[in-house]
Parts: structure tokens; sequence; C-alpha cells
């Protein structure tokens, strides 16, 4: 059994490989997978193919959105272990940001995208200040209320389109030879990966340096990181801006593809279901989340030749997955404190929401 | 804004209050009593509490054959369908709920996994129960016939005081009753309130930990089913989707009183039921969750565990 499973563990398998290889080939491995996601739109395999639904529209929604969005949640959650039930409420946000101003002002895309990310950022203080102050559970009911008070605020306002919502979004402004239309959803691809490229990126750098270091002592032991002279209190808000600026972004260019936005789209199942992809995936590990994200996304499109019992199907394979791998498909490596003199202590309370 | 319909009708309302408070009560005690044993928020449990008002309508239609089109009943008859019919409710609930902790916790609790994964597992059984129901239903809401005449008893201040209402609200009070007797009382209610104080040292003592999680679903699915027939006896229709209005709001009360304590999840229901309508009154039923939320909000910055504090082992019904 031991045996079987230190086989299946690809994740430490893939973790050693890329710990051995020299800078050349991660270079070269780094380029690879990232021609591999560009190309994506291209790919014609009737093994991963959606019937009922377009490809390359998968590809943008859900697909790209939840990699996005689920890598910031992963920050608010995984790395620095805050329950938030109401993330959706960042990405209407941004949404709802483009498509005001994008319908009532001239402003293009670009101009928008930094102002409805700033919007989304000053939520999240708005938000976070008074309220991270509670744990676990409180603050899990207290942003799933945010989240909904959102959309029945974006519901009942007739100003901003009430149920009805916004229509006529505009489009971004051509980007060299990419012409950004609704009939072809591969632009957009294009510009999420490389936003979601770029996050990535970010998030690495700074999960290696203080203010990572900081949410680990913050996941683990509040108190601990507290007495240790970490500003816990400011290292927690900035966790929850970073996560509403990633569903800032998400929102923006979401609102833009799709032309129009009801209020509903934003209901608190995206927040589950990205809570999903982040915890199924693999909490606290990037990848994992990636990959949890592009599984939960992919598998309602894939099999939407169930019609009907997709959702069921989509339901019971969480409970099942999360009942074999409790940690997730690609867990987070556990670091191993290696003391020569004493046997290697497993770190404690990984992940573990108080 | 409108304060002069709250101030009119203000007895009105607060009855409304009352009955819809005792709903929420009964829901939020099956929230607080699976948190105070595992610390966990039961995500499945408006699930609990959906099937339980489907289960109220095949009671009344299949096993006592009452029909939407037919008058409603009277007499001993009338007495024996709303009894069946509550028994069946929460029996069918109380099974769901044992049933959810069987497939979504036991495994997942075992091997000693978070919260979070415990937290998804149990997500992905409410979203199957929904789909499930949402398929048999056809997505459409159903109507539950009505079994008794409704009247108005007296009134009282302009407030007319309807009969279904007193008596969920005087069932409900005695379920309270009942539950407080059994954690308070009995072998099972004291190693209920054992392992929510300590579960390893329960374990110690001899506490049988499974049996009495076991139990804990059981109680809290038997309220939830009360509650769903209780809701179906007053509104009069359901649908897949009740389970999750309520069981947000039925949440909210819990954490309002302090989640884990009984004395919390009655006072929280009640005092979100009354918030309801109250504020529903004055700013219109859409602005009600916004309302409620607010004043959480601001409940849990004064003091951040609720009104009561967050254990079961102190807290008498």
């Amino acid at each position: 059994m031991a045996n079987l499973k230190s086989s299946l563990n690809l994740r430490d398998k893939g973790a050693e490989y890329w710990e051995r290889s020299p800078k050349w080939r991660r270079v070269a491995l780094a380029i690879f997978f990232i021609a591999i996601c560009y190309a994506l739109p291209f790919l014609n395999n009737p093994l991963v193919n959606t019937p009922g639904s377009d490809f390359q529209s998968v590809l943008f929604y859900p697909v790209g959105m939840y990699v996005l969005m689920a890598i910031g949640l992963n920050i608010v959650v995984g790395k620095s272990g805050l329950l938030d039930l109401g993330y959706v409420a960042f990405f209407a946000i941004g949404a709802y940001t483009m498509a005001i101003l994008g319908t009532k002002t001239s402003l293009n895309f670009w101009e928008i995208l930094p102002i409805g990310v700033g919007l989304a950022m000053l939520s999240g203080v708005l938000l976070g200040t008074p309220t991270l102050r509670l744990r676990g559970d409180y603050l899990a009911i207290v942003t799933l209320g945010f989240g909904e008070i959102v959309r029945i605020f974006a519901v009942n306002t007739d100003a901003i389109g009430g149920s009805r919502g916004i229509a006529g979004i505009p489009t971004p402004p051509d980007v060299f030879n990419a012409k950004f239309t609704i009939l072809d959803p591969k632009p957009y691809y294009w510009m999420l990966l490389t936003f979601t490229l770029l996050i990535i990126w970010m998030v690495r750098r700074m999960a290696a340096r203080r203010p990572g270091r900081a949410w680990d002592a913050i996941r683990q032991d509040d108190d601990v990181a507290q007495l240790m002279g970490i500003n816990t209190r400011k290292y927690k808000v900035w966790a929850f801006v970073l996560g509403a600026a990633v569903a800032g972004v998400g929102g923006v260019v979401y609102a833009s593809q799709i032309l129009s936005i009801v209020p509903d789209q934003f209901n608190l199942n995206i927040s589950i279901l990205i809570l999903a992809c982040v915890v199924f995936g693999g909490i606290g590990n990037v990848w994992g989340v990636i990959l949890g994200a592009v599984l939960l996304a992919f598998t309602p499109e894939r099999i939407r030749f169930l019609s009907q019992p997709r959702i069921l199907v989509f339901g019971i394979a969480l409970v099942v997955m999360m009942n074999l791998r409790p940690d997730g498909i690609l867990p987070k490596k556990k670091r191993e404190h290696f003391d020569p003199d004493w046997h290697t202590v497993e770190e404690s309370g990984e992940g573990e929401i108080k | 804004m409108d304060f002069a319909l709250l101030h009119d009708a203000f007895w009105g309302l607060t009855f409304d209050g009352i009955a819809l408070g005792a709903i929420y009560a009964l829901i939020s005690l099956g929230y607080t009593l699976v948190y105070g044993v595992l610390r966990l928020i039961n995500f499945a449990h408006s699930e609990v509490f959906m099937i339980g008002t489907f289960a109220a309508l095949v009671a009344a239609s299949g096993i006592m054959g009452v029909k939407v089109e037919d008058d409603p009943r009277t007499g001993v008859s009338m007495i024996l369908t709303l009894i069946v019919c509550l028994v069946v409710a929460m029996l069918a609930s109380a099974i769901t709920a044992v049933l959810v902790e069987i497939v979504a916790y036991r495994r997942l609790r075992q091997r000693g996994a978070t919260k979070l994964a415990t937290l998804i597992s149990a997500i992905g059984v409410s979203i199957s129960l929904v789909e499930l129901f949402r398929i048999i239903t056809d997505s459409l809401p159903r109507e539950f016939p009505r079994i008794m005449e409704k009247t108005f008893l007296f009134s009282y201040a302009g407030a007319d005081v309807r009969n279904d209402k007193v008596i969920v609200i005087i069932a409900a009070g005695l379920m309270m009753f009942a539950l407080e007797r059994f954690i308070t009382k009995t072998r099972l209610g004291k190693g209920i309130r054992a392992v929510s104080m300590d579960e390893n040292t329960s374990t110690l003592m001899g506490v049988n930990i499974n049996r009495v999680i076991t139990v804990t679903f059981f109680a809290g699915g038997l309220m939830a089913g009360a509650a769903a027939f209780f809701y179906i006896l007053v509104y009069e229709n359901t649908s897949f989707k009740v389970g999750f209005f309520l069981g947000i709001s039925a949440f909210t009360a819990a954490v309002l009183g302090g989640i884990g304590n009984l004395k919390g999840a009655l006072f929280g229901g009640f005092a979100l039921g009354l918030m309801e309508t109250w504020t529903s009154a004055v700013f219109g039923t859409a602005w009600k969750a916004v309302i409620s939320f607010i004043i959480l909000v601001l409940v849990l910055l004064i003091k951040p565990t609720g009104l009561f504090g967050e254990s079961i082992q102190q807290a008498r019904v």
C-alpha cells in the first residue's frame, strides 16, 4: 500500500524532477507549457472537446475564468487561511465597473481595467478592515452575506439596470492584430491567459517573500504569528485585497466578453464553486488549484450530453473525490524540517482553518 | 421607506415574525447542534429541510390521500393528517441527516481531514440533493394541499391571529422543550454535551463518539423536519430551491445567537424572524436579507462570537 501510494505521488516526483533540472531545462519546460496553453483553442481532440458548447468559448468561460479566480481565492483561503464565501462579490464589482463605465462613458477597456481592479480592492479594504478580526466560520458567514448584499443591491437598484442588468457593454479595442469581437473568443482567452500567467508569477514571488511567510504563519496560528511580531491585521487585509484585485480583473474581462450582464450571474454558487476548485485541486498549491479549477469547470461542459443529471454527477464526483483525497488532487507539499540529529517532523496544521 | 405600515400593522407583523422565527429557530438548532459537536458548518442541512418539505407533501397526498383541489379536512381526519405529515417529515429529515453524516462526514472525520475538505464534501452532498430534486420535480414548484381551514382566531390591536400560525408557534415551542429535556436530562444528551466540551476527553471517559454524532445529526434532522412541515403548512408550496433561502437565514440566525449554543439558536431564530418581517414592511421585501446581514455584522463586531457565545454545554434552551 505504501509502495502504491509513493508511486502515485506525482506531485513529489514532479517537484523533485523540477528541482534537479538545470536552469535551461526549466526555462524550456516553462516555455513549452505556456506555448501549449496559448495553442489550446486550436486543439480539436474528441477526448477534450465539449459537445453542446463551443470549445473555444468554454476555454474562456468557465475554464480560464475559474482558473484565474481560483488563483485569487487561493491567496485568501489557501495561503492565509481565511474562509471567504463571498468571493463572487469582487467579480461582480469588476464586471459592473466595466459595464457601467463602458456604456455610460467613452473610456475603453484598458482605461476601465485599473478602475475596476481599484474598486474591487477598495471594497476588499472596506469589507476586510472591520471583519477580519472575526475567525473561521464567523468570517465565512459575513463574507457570504457580503456576496449576497452586492447581488441584491444590483437587483434592486434601477440606476444600474435592476434585475435586467446592463446590455451593450463595449468590447476592448484591438491589440496588434487580435480583434475582440463577440464571435471569436480566442483573443479573450489569450488575454485572460496572459493576465493569469502574470498573476501566477506575482503570487509566486510574493509567496516566497515576507508577505508569503507572514500568511503561512497566520494560517498556522494567528496568535503565535502576532506574538512573533507579525502585523496580522495588515497581512490579512492585504491577502483579502489581493484576492479581490484578481477577481476584479476577472470581472472586467468577463463583462467585456459577455457583452451583457445580469445580477443573477453573480450568485452564491459561483463563490462556492470557486472555493470547491481551490480545495478540490489542493489547497495552497497553485498548480493543484489550477488543476482543480480546470477539472471542475471543464467536467460539467464535457458531460453536457448528459444534459439533465450533469450537475448531479458533478456533485457526486465532488463528494467521492473529497472522500478519496481529502487534501485535494495535488496537495501542497508538506515541508519537512530537516535536522540531521533528529528525526524529521512534519509541519503541523497544514492548511487547517480554525 | 414606509414607517406608517410598520406602525399600523405592528402587532400583525410581530405575530407573523414570531411564526417565521419559530421555523428559523427549529432549523438553526440543527446547525448549532452539529456545530457544537463537530465544529463544522453542516452545509447540507438546508437540504435536510428541503427533503422534509417534500416528505410532508408525499405524506399528505400519498398516504392520507389529500388532493390540492379537495376541501380542507375537519375533525379527527384533520388532526390525524397533520400528525402523520409531521411525523413523516421529521423522520425523513432525520434519516437524511444521518445519511449525510455517513456519506459526507464520517470517513473524512476518521481520516482527520481538514475542515475545508469536509466543508466541500458537504457542499457536494448539498449540490447532489438539490439537483436530484430539481430533476424529480422538473424544476417546478409544488403546491401543498390545504389540510386545515385557515381561520382567524381573534384580533388583537388590529392583528389577526391565524390558527395555523398559532399551531406552528405552540408546536415549535413543544419541540424545543423536548430537545432541551433530551440534551439536559438523558444519557445521550449528556454525551452530546460532553463531546461538545472536549472530544478527546469524552472518548477517554467511554463516550461512543460515533453514536453521539449520529444522534446529534438525527436530532437536528428531526427539528429540521418539523420546521419543514410547519413551513409547508403555512406557505403551502415548496420547490427544490426552498432549502437555500431558509438555510441561509437559519444559519444567520444561529451565528447571530452564537453558533454551537442552543439558547443562541432560539434567540437568533426569533430575532431574525422578527427583524425580517419588520424591515420588509419598512424597506420592502427585497432588502430584508441586506438588513439582516447588516445587523449580523454589527452584532459580530461588538460580540465576535455572537450574542450568547458558542458553547453547547452551558446552554439551556
